[in-house]
Formats: C-alpha cells, structure tokens, sequence
C-alpha cells in the first residue's frame, strides 16, 4: 500500500501521541496526589496505616505493570462495571505511580536527621506543624530530581496501556504499522517521539538534581 | 523531711516546690533496663549538672523529662503539671515550659537565623511575626549574634550556631532548659563562648539541668551534681563535695579517668 506518505504515518503518531501525554499527565497528577495521601497516612497513621502503606506498595512495585492493567481492566468488569480501556488505564498508571511516589517521597522524608523531629518537637510544635514547616520543605528539595526521574519512567509505562486495547502512541504505531507494512519506519517514529518526550524530562531531572546537590554541600 | 532537704530557709520552702519532679522513674529499651528507678527534686533557679560514663543513662534521663523517650514506670511533673505521652495536649503544654539544646545543634538548616528562632512562639504562642522578630532580635543580641539575624545557619561556626539553638530555646520562655551535651560536638576554641552563654542564664537564675563532660564548668556552675552509673543517680551532692570528696569508687575512678 503505497498511499501512506510518511506525513500520513507521522500525523496519526502525533494524534495519538496526546493521549500518551494526556495519560502521562493524569497519571502523575493522580499519582502524585494518591501518593501524597498515602506518605501522610505512613507518617501520621500509627503502625496500622504505616503496615498498610507498606504492603499497598509491596503489591504495585512486586507486580508488572502489564498485570495491573489486566487486572484493571477486566477485574472491574467483572465486578459489572463497564470499564473503558481509558479509565482502567488512567486508573491503573494512577496506582502505580502513587505507589512508587509514595516510597520515593518516603525515603526522602526518613533521610531528614531525627534531630530535626526532636528539635521542633522540643519546641512544642504539632506533628502537622513539624511536617509543614520543618520535615516536608527540606524534604521536598530532595525529592525534586528522583520525583522527575520517575516521570521518564510513567511516559514510558503509558506504552502499556496499548495491550487493553487504549489508542495512545504504541497502539497507534502498531495499527498503522499493519496498515502500512513498514513496521521499521513506524516503530522507529514511535521510538523517536517517546525519546522527544523523555529527554527533556530527563534532562530537567539531571539538572535539578546538580542544582540541589550544589546548594547542598 | 522537707526542711531538711532544702537548703533555702523554712519560709522560702513553701514557694519553691521542685519545678521538676521525677519519682521511681524507669525506663528500658525492650528487656535492657536504661534507667532503674531514678528520684530527683529540681528546685526552681538550680543548676544541675548530671555527669558520668556514656551508656550510664545520662542523655536518655534528660529526654524523659521534655517527653522525648517514654519511661515505662514511675513518674514525673514539671510545675506541678504531670508528664503524660497519650496527651498530645498535655506535651504540647509541658514543652513549652521545657526547653532543650542539642548536642548537635539541630537548626532548621531551610530557615534563616531569625526564622529558626520566631517560628515556634509564631506557631506555638500565636505571636504577630513583627514581635516574634523583635524578640528574636533581643534574644540573638543576648547571645551575641545581633548582626547574625539574616545568615542562614550552614553559614554560622559550629559555637554560633548552637548559641542560636539556645535563642531559639529560650524564645519560648521556658522554666526549665535542658542541655544535653551541648559542647561535646564543638571545637575546643569554640566551647568558651557557648559557655558562657549558659553560664549568664545561670546567674539570671534560670533552671538548667545539664549533661556535660567540661568538670571544670560543672565544677563553677553547678548548684549540686549528678553522677550517673548503670542507670541509677549514684552519687549526687554539690561540686565540692562530689569532686573534693567523692564517696563511692565508682565515682572515683570515673573522675581519675578524665585525668589520663
């Protein structure tokens, strides 16, 4: 078929490729909030909500991707909701990412000297008092480069979402690569568009993360 | 029983009940048993200085009293007020009446000088911000560090930054302040301006309670001195007498081992 000009096969990846943005980005605003909420529940919960945390956590970094998706998408309709491939993949990539967040912001949180929960408590300051004004702002500047290195890590995860049948970038290379029988030339624009995204993430993080090490030391 | 106890004549007495209470204290962590069984009645103004090994029990005893380590038994008041964990309400009230310096200082290191020293009476005391920085200002003056209010602390000398620590303590107007071996992380040519500093608050007649290992401080300073040994208050009397004459061998060969 010789119809397809490589505007045609660039112009369809470029359609598509708003739905891999659009996931992206729901997926780590949904996650970073999720995740959000569930570092405040591990840090001010007790041990009940700190073991629950740890163990919603253990489920999403112990299983692949590919699985949660699966399980989205056809463990909701088993349950007689009708579930569109968008939502069961928003939904999952939501999970993920909060997963992961909230143990990388975790990790951050602990990395503040106990001497700094002693000092302000000492002042007689609050638990959500010491988080605002103390804990969270010094950790929040640590969290900033592994926080946007994940990101690179969710734009490439959304590739997934394809297996359920949800349109974004890698569907999309895939169905116009049966129609054109030039899977080189389709996958190799594919592969170019998730790197345009990727490395300006990736280069932000690199660059964060030089900036806060600097002020650091 | 009392009068015999207080050196300050019977009239006096009635006025100067312990400003820190501590009865039949213990505290383990899990089945090691850190402190077994400590009394001790701080008079308001006292200046007291704990001493002995590390491992004794020094550090954790003084944590107990602003509620930074949980005892298992006993129990302890600071202005008649007990000391209760479960009661965020109850801590909230005592640290403010408690405060505590660091043996690492333990600043704020996002926050300016000036910040590090305002923010708890802005967030604990409801002040305005203007008067929490004129106070603050009053209080870095006391210290010496007047000129110091803008400097973050990362850019302060290890002894400027723990005379911070000690403006930020006081800012909340605490009955008691509690020193947990606040020299010991200094440089030697740094430890003189620090202690002077507590050494003013002393003679404002301010009550400190102090882990130390500078004798010779605890030796001037001091209105009785602690010696702690396994967990137990071994040896307590003033400087004198626990310097001049200590009774128990214990005591003796911890003192002629900071000779060597």
């Amino acid at each position: 078929m010789n119809d397809f000009s490589l505007w045609d096969i660039l112009r369809n990846l470029l359609l598509a490729l708003r739905w891999t943005v659009a996931l992206s980005a729901i997926a780590f605003v949904g996650g970073g909030l999720v995740g959000a909420l569930l570092l405040l529940a591990r840090l001010g919960g007790g041990p009940f909500f700190d073991k629950a945390v740890a163990l919603y956590v253990q489920l999403f970094q112990g299983t692949p991707l590919l699985m949660q998706l699966f399980l989205a998408y056809f463990g909701i309709a088993l349950l007689g909701i009708d579930v569109s491939p968008w939502t069961a993949a928003a939904l999952a990539l939501t999970l993920y990412t909060s997963a992961f967040l909230a143990e990388i912001w975790r990790g951050c949180v602990a990395s503040i000297p106990k001497g700094q929960w002693e000092a302000s408590s000492s002042l007689a300051l609050r638990f959500g008092e010491q988080l605002r004004h103390i804990i969270l702002p010094q950790a929040l500047k640590i969290a900033i480069p592994p926080t946007v290195g994940f990101l690179v890590q969710v734009i490439k995860g959304t590739a997934l979402a394809s297996v359920i049948g949800f349109v974004e970038l890698t569907k999309a290379g895939s169905m116009i690569s049966n129609a054109t029988f030039k899977p080189f030339v389709v996958f190799s624009c594919v592969a170019l568009m998730y790197f345009a995204l990727c490395f300006p993430v990736s280069l932000l993080a690199r660059q964060l993360e030089r900036k806060t090490h600097g002020r650091r030391a | 029983m009392a009068a015999v106890l207080e050196s300050t004549p019977g009239a006096a007495a009635q006025s100067t009940a312990p400003i820190v209470r501590i009865t039949a204290l213990r505290k383990s962590y899990g089945s090691n048993e850190v402190l077994k069984g400590i009394d001790l009645d701080v008079r308001r103004g006292e200046v007291i200085a704990i001493i002995g090994k590390s491992g004794s029990g020094k550090s954790t005893l003084l944590r107990c009293i602003n509620g930074l380590e949980v005892f298992q038994e006993g129990a302890l008041t600071v202005d008649g007020r007990p000391l209760l964990h479960e009661s965020a309400m109850a801590m909230r009230e005592l640290r403010q009446r408690v405060g505590m310096i660091f043996q690492g200082f333990n600043l704020f290191p996002h926050l300016s000088v000036g910040r590090n020293v305002m923010l708890a009476p802005m967030l604990v005391k409801g002040r305005v911000k203007l008067q929490a920085a004129s106070q603050a200002r009053k209080l870095l003056a006391r210290v010496g560090l007047e000129e110091k209010f803008d400097a973050m602390p990362e850019q302060l000398s290890g002894g400027q930054q723990q005379r911070v620590a000690i403006a930020r303590a006081l800012a909340m107007e605490p009955a008691v302040l509690l020193c947990d071996e606040i020299t010991s992380a200094l440089d030697p040519e740094l430890v003189g301006e620090v202690l002077r500093v507590v050494e003013s608050l002393a003679e404002e007649g301010m009550t400190l309670l102090m882990v130390t290992h500078e004798m010779n401080f605890a030796r001037k300073v001091a209105d009785r001195v602690i010696f702690m040994h396994q967990g137990r208050v071994h040896e307590m009397g003033p400087p004198e007498q626990l310097f001049g004459s200590p009774q128990t061998p214990e005591l003796r060969q911890f003192l002629s081992s900071l000779h060597d």
